[in-house]
């Protein structure tokens, strides 16, 4: 089974993120990037699957130089080769980066792909199932459960307030959300396998795509900082009864939560 | 980053690995480990010998990885982010006290029934020298091992032994022969499931509190002469080389620690108000501050040199010894500097700050007390 595996390399949660001097983009450095969070589930399940049933695991990415990092980080937990798709200084927007994946994927034997179902920097929710689209194949989103079973995928999926039971004919896409497994750690021998591993690097023109095709439908107008959070507030009272209901009130009350 | 003009990606790969295995492996269950006075070391080398961590610049052949000391200096610095130094010093007993000696000197045998295992995590290993009437004057140990055809007995005690509770074998010095000088020792792999072994219980510590560490004795214990590492009289010689490994693996620790203890005493006097302002406005505060960051800087860089000399395959006992004498004095006096910083909150048992403090403590003392080091710096600068 030849599976791919959709990765995005993303800014380390725990930077501290400041905005350009453009205001439309962020500084990037000094940022530690790491790989995308969910992606990294993708890599987990697609390799859980090549482990039971035989295989390859490929890693695509759309990014630049410094994106073979996040890359490698996938080779060292097991994935067996990659592909980059080196977009140096493309302002792409998400349905882009999918006409990108499904070029890319069309030069690439595939029965089935993961994609995390969004990318953490970003939060499009988009690149998984437009990929998909492009392709013309099944699209299963949000998956915390992923079996093959006889030439399907057989998924279940967090829907709002509960799950449902999904499947598709392969080739089929599916996104990956938190619960799906638990990723191992990358381990030193796999560190050192994974500078051997064959990487792959393409410019968007070498799959045959022109810039006019990839122009951004979306473009970001300006950013803004979060406001600053407001310190806590303590709840004062004579009794652990006092407290609670005057709790109780400002939850209602004042913060209209409940 | 500074540090860039050192390492490149792999360095950079593997340093994230540890750091990451650090953060969500390790940190979240130090404070467990340290109410209950104990770490699964079993369990916890496991993990680290799957991942590669036991073994860093040991031969593929014996499960290691083949690396050089420019990795195992990094896991080094990585795994002194634990919020803690009981796991640090029983992973270093594990790769830099415990095992050099058997990969080095030791035999086929030993190296497939104990080097191998341990480098796995499968077997816990532990190094027994200290006993109760010796320990900076190594040579004064009593401990022997009578040879006798094809074993040796083993009477004797040793004390302090950092692992020792939980070991499944030891590297032990012990006397084979009467005569005066340093010819009269050798070193052997100790399995602790032989009978005459016994350990004695918990030793109620100042700091180090996860850490187990026991007085162990050896009573006509037999030990199968394929057991014994290297040559028969050399084991003192073997010991000395060894400890080199021992205390290098003190430095990247204590840098790193140093830092870590300036990091968290700046967050707290950016957050402590008093005189109106936060206390970080104070240049006393500062400048003490800035002053441990410099030596650790200072001591980094020597580390650096020794890894390059190590490379070269020079001789480092003399500046090895230089640094564990700078890391000890810096580590005591910053944990100390900082803990006051902290005021009132710092003597309180179960704040980060006091574990640093109860646990560097140990560093001018264990693997050869400050005073030992300054004696090889004289002998080797030739007074
Ligand atoms: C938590 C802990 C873990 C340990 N783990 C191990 C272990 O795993 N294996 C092991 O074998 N040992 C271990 N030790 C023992 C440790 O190595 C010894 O405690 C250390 O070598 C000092 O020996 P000593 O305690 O006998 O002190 P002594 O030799 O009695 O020395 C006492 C003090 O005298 C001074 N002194 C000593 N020599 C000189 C000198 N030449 N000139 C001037 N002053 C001097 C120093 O200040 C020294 O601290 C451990 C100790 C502790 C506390």
């Amino acid at each position: 089974m030849d599976i791919l595996v959709l990765l995005k390399q993303v800014p380390d949660t725990e930077s501290m993120i400041s905005i350009a001097d453009d205001g439309v983009s962020i500084k990037g450095d000094g940022l530690k990037y790491v790989i995308n969070p969910y992606d990294e589930l993708a890599v987990e399940q697609a390799l859980k699957i090549r482990e039971a049933q035989g295989g390859t695991v490929t890693i695509v990415s759309v990014g630049s130089a410094k994106t073979e990092q996040a890359i490698r980080t996938g080779l060292a937990m097991g994935a067996d080769k990659a592909v980059l798709i080196d977009a140096t200084g493309m302002m792409i927007d998400g349905l882009g980066t999918a006409k990108i994946m499904a070029a890319a994927i069309k030069e690439l034997p595939c029965d089935l792909i993961f994609a995390g179902h969004r990318a953490v920097d970003d939060d499009n929710y988009l690149v998984g199932p437009a990929t998909a689209e492009f392709m013309g194949i099944p699209n299963i989103s949000m998956a915390i459960k992923a079996e093959v079973q006889d030439g399907a995928i057989v998924c279940q999926c967090t829907v709002e307030g509960g799950t449902k039971d999904v499947k598709a004919m392969l080739p089929a896409l599916v996104t990956t959300q938190r619960g799906l497994n638990e990723p191992r750690y990358t381990s030193l021998p796999g560190i050192m396998k994974a500078k051997r591993k064959p990487m792959d690097v393409k410019t968007v023109a070498d799959l045959g795509l022109d810039a006019a095709e990839l122009k951004p439908l979306v473009t970001i107008k300006s950013m803004s900082q979060p406001p600053e959070r407001k310190g806590g507030r303590m709840i004062e009272g004579d009794s652990v009864q006092a407290k609670v209901a005057e709790l109780v009130r400002v939850l209602h009350e004042e913060a209209k939560v409940i | 980053m500074a540090s860039d003009i050192y390492f490149n990606k792999d360095h950079h790969a593997v340093r994230m690995a540890v750091r990451e295995f650090v953060n969500k492996r390790i940190n979240p269950y130090v404070d467990e480990w340290e109410k209950n006075g104990f770490i699964p070391l079993h369990q916890v080398f496991k993990q680290m010998g799957e991942l590669g961590f036991l073994g860093i610049r040991y031969d593929l052949q014996y499960g290691g990885e083949g690396l050089d000391y420019w990795y195992e200096c990094i896991f080094y610095e990585e795994f002194a982010h634990i919020k803690g130094c009981s796991l640090p010093l029983a992973a270093a007993v594990q790769i830099s006290m415990a095992t050099p000696a058997i990969y080095e000197f030791g035999s086929e045998y030993l190296k497939e029934t104990y080097l191998k295992p341990a480098l796995k995590g499968e077997k816990v290993a532990a190094i027994a020298v200290t006993e109760p009437g010796a320990g900076s004057d190594v040579s004064a140990i009593c401990t022997t091992a009578a040879a006798n055809k094809d074993h040796y007995i083993l009477n004797g005690s040793k004390t302090y032994i950092t692992n020792g509770a939980q070991a499944d074998f030891l590297t032990l010095l012990a006397r084979t022969s009467d005569e005066p000088g340093y010819h009269s020792f050798s070193l052997f792999v100790v399995p602790t499931d032989l009978p005459g072994f016994s350990a004695g219980p918990k030793m109620d510590k100042l700091g180090m509190r996860a850490s187990d560490t026991a007085e162990l004795f050896f009573d006509n214990m037999k030990i199968p002469a394929q057991n014994l590492i290297g040559k028969q009289g050399e084991g003192f010689i073997y010991q000395m080389k060894q400890f080199q490994h021992e205390r290098f693996a003190v430095l990247p620790l204590a840098y790193t620690l140093v830092r870590d203890m300036a990091d968290i005493t700046v967050e707290h006097l950016k957050n402590r108000v008093a005189f109106a302002k936060p206390l970080i406005a104070k240049q006393v505060l500062r400048h003490r501050l800035a002053g441990y960051l410099a030596q650790a800087e200072s001591l980094q860089q020597l580390t650096y040199h020794i890894i390059r000399m190590k490379m070269a395959g020079q001789d480092v006992t003399k500046q090895v010894s230089m640094g564990k004498l700078i890391a000890g004095d810096l580590i005591i006096k910053a944990a100390g500097g900082c803990l006051q910083m902290f005021g009132g909150s710092g003597f309180i048992n179960d704040t980060l700050i006091s574990r640093y403090y109860r646990d560097v403590r140990l560093l001018s003392i264990g693997g050869g007390a400050s005073e030992v080091m300054s004696d090889i710096i004289a002998k080797t600068s030739g007074f």
